[in-house]
């Protein structure tokens, strides 16, 4: 039983939702993630290998440890809520894209060798971005464009880098890498780090993930930069230089969710700053902050989950997600509402919710090995999250001023969905025992101490007041319609108006040049005709028959002289 | 932030809402108070600072909106800036 790769359930689930309709169908994506939860659970043990080979290479597609089944757990448990939640959608293709995209995830996070690994970072791609597509605008067609481009790059330099590490290391086994192994090293370690969304890498997130269907997004969260936060895990554990792109990516996202008005598009800044958290984990590399890493995977994509899903039943109900457009909210959708603010507090780690039981590993670690300034940051970013996660989001939402929108509840599929995560985020909180013996590292920690959670709740508590004090000072930026510049800038704007303008440039200067040229031409003619040269009979226009007929004696008289008297020396 | 009482249209009258936020201020008060009479572990040295984690979440989520609220002047364009 234990040779079955997850993955092929998946596949099979895929395969069948274009077959079906209706129940029988809703049956099988409900279905899929538990049975394939339960076997993850029963079936496969830890130290698990299935190898294949093609071509003589020794491919392992089925490689079992206590990491890979801690994403293997994960993954199922987002698949099924994120099945909840679409079970109302009837486009076929979204529910194929939505399976496949789950397997390929399950696929990816039990690889065992760098070209299986390959296969499945681009199925992913290739899967997700139809749930993009699926929203059917302009925009959402140009954003999946984009976001394509930047996974298949990262599918390609994963390639690259595994064939080169192939080359230097004789193995393709997907182990520590390290950079140490020079170039192949960092080729693996950029196509990790787009989809983990490394700072400047990370604008197909926040341009594609607001772009997606209201389900969509859901699953989209969920996925990629989970997969990418285990492969760092596995392959690059402890490279300093992943402290300080974790701490940038932690602190810089918080400005702009700040400023934002689209509020997926907040979610999605704030995944990129909850991730940072969990790639500073990976870089520190001490297995207290290794297991903080992939904890706090497992709690964000539970509660990132839940924050998606509540923002997607507004949009679902309003058709709007812009928070100025939005406010009032709670007064139509007081359920949602509820289980945004359970999202909102475990995002903001208050203590017995998720983000506290996992962040706290990392913020430890970062003290125990004494970074100081890097703590402070991070400390800095926790209050962020508070602020514009935590607060924002709902408060703009369900708060605020009332918009006058009177909209439904959420549908009941969207609610049991959004119950279920929020269930986990206060379960994982209260009981983290459970989540700690999952935890690939061996490590006796505990979250819950006085100084702990005295410190936390002191942070959050006076990171609201700081927001209630610049509300009523009137010195909280509105929500305004609005686009803020990114480094997405580069490649919509400034290349595509450099070449715009440099094409516009090389036309003109064509133009004025072929202008010169023929009215000196002209001009020379007309002085040459006016002299007496122009009597001349070798000035007049030849047939070309003549000047064969003189190019030909040319020739002659050269043959001539090569022969007879050898080569010109 | 919230919570959802007994009625929906709970805070369209001011006085709940100013309830809910003189709760608030005890707390924080009650926090900052517990701070100085529990005594919390020291990594740092800056964390012996009474109340070291009330000011620096306030201060830090000041700083944040200001900042914010600048890189608007710089980076703040219109809705449909990519699509013209």
């Amino acid at each position: 039983m234990s040779e079955l790769p997850p993955f092929l359930l998946f596949f099979a689930a895929a395969l069948l939702a274009a077959f079906t309709r209706g129940l029988p169908r809703q049956l099988i994506l409900l279905a899929t993630p538990v049975v394939t939860g339960l076997y993850l659970w029963q079936g496969i043990n830890p130290g698990t290998d299935v190898a294949y080979s093609v071509m003589g290479y020794e491919l392992s597609i089925l490689r079992a440890d206590k990491l890979s089944l801690l994403f293997g757990y994960l993954f199922c448990i987002a698949s099924f809520f994120g099945a909840i939640y679409a079970l109302h959608v009837e486009d076929t293709k979204q529910h194929i894209a939505g399976m496949t995209y789950a397997g390929s995830a399950l696929g990816a996070v039990f690889s065992g060798d760098l070209i299986t690994l390959f296969i499945f970072w681009e199925l992913l791609a290739i899967s997700s971005v139809f749930l993009i597509w699926a929203r059917g605008t302009e925009r959402a067609l140009k954003a999946g464009m984009r976001y394509l481009v930047y996974q298949v790059l990262s599918g390609v330099l994963l390639l690259a880098g595994a064939l080169v590490y192939y080359h230097q290391t004789g193995t393709l086994e997907f182990n520590h890498i390290g950079l140490d192994v020079g170039v192949a090293g960092w080729l693996i370690f950029i196509a990790f780090g787009i989809k983990c969304a490394f700072p400047f890498l990370h604008t197909w997130l926040t341009d594609g993930y607001p772009e997606a269907t209201v389900t969509g997004t859901v699953f989209l969260s969920a996925f990629t930069t989970k997969v990418a936060v285990y492969s760092l895990a596995r392959g690059f554990a402890g490279e300093e230089i992943l402290v300080y792109i974790g701490v940038t990516m932690a602190c810089f996202p918080i400005f702009y969710a700040v400023i934002e008005n689209d509020l997926r598009r907040v979610l999605a800044y704030s995944l990129i700053n909850q991730v940072g958290f969990m790639v500073t984990g990976i870089g520190i590399g001490t297995a207290l902050a290794l297991n903080g890493a992939v904890a706090h995977a497992f709690s964000d994509v539970i509660f990132k989950g839940l924050l998606f899903m509540s923002m997607g039943a507004v949009l679902y109900r309003v058709g709007n997600i812009n928070g100025s457009d939005l406010g009032g909210l709670y007064k139509s959708m007081p359920k949602t509402t509820a289980l945004c603010v359970i999202g909102a507090l475990s995002i903001s780690a208050f203590p017995l919710f998720s983000g506290f039981v996992s962040k706290s590993m990392v913020m430890t670690a970062l003290m125990q090995e004494n970074h100081g300034y890097f703590w402070l940051l991070m400390l800095f970013a926790s209050a962020g999250v508070f602020h514009h996660a935590g607060i924002k989001i709902p408060y703009f939402a369900f708060f605020h001023h009332d918009s006058g929108i009177r909209t439904q509840e959420a549908p009941t599929n969207m609610l049991v969905a959004m119950s279920v995560a929020a269930f986990l985020c206060l379960f994982i909180g209260m009981q983290p025992q459970y989540l700690y013996a999952l935890l690939p590292w061996e490590v006796d920690y505990w979250p819950y101490d006085l100084t702990h959670v005295l410190a936390q709740t002191q942070l959050l508590f006076f990171s609201a007041l700081a927001f209630v004090w610049l509300n009523k000072q009137g010195l909280y930026p509105p929500e305004l319609h609005s686009v803020n510049l990114d480094a997405e800038w580069f490649y919509r704007r400034l290349i595509p108006a450099g070449t715009h303008r440099t094409v516009n440039f090389l036309q003109r200067a064509k133009a004025s040049m072929v202008t010169t040229v023929t009215n000196q031409i002209q001009g020379m003619q007309e002085q040459f005709g006016k002299s007496p040269l122009a009597k001349y009979h070798l000035s007049e226009s030849w047939p070309t028959g003549s000047m064969v007929f003189w190019i030909s004696i040319i020739l002659a008289f050269l043959l001539l002289d090569i022969f007879s008297l050898g080569p010109l020396a | 932030m919230s919570d959802e009482k007994e009625k929906i249209h709970i805070f369209d009258r001011q006085e709940n809402v100013d309830r809910l936020l003189k709760g608030f201020y005890a707390i924080c008060i009650l926090l900052v108070v517990l701070d100085l009479v529990l005594h919390r572990h020291i990594g740092f040295a800056w964390e012996k600072l009474p109340a070291f984690y009330a000011v620096y979440g306030f201060v830090a989520c000041v700083l944040l909106v200001v900042i914010a609220k600048k890189m608007r002047n710089v980076l703040m364009r219109g809705e449909d800036y990519y699509d013209e």
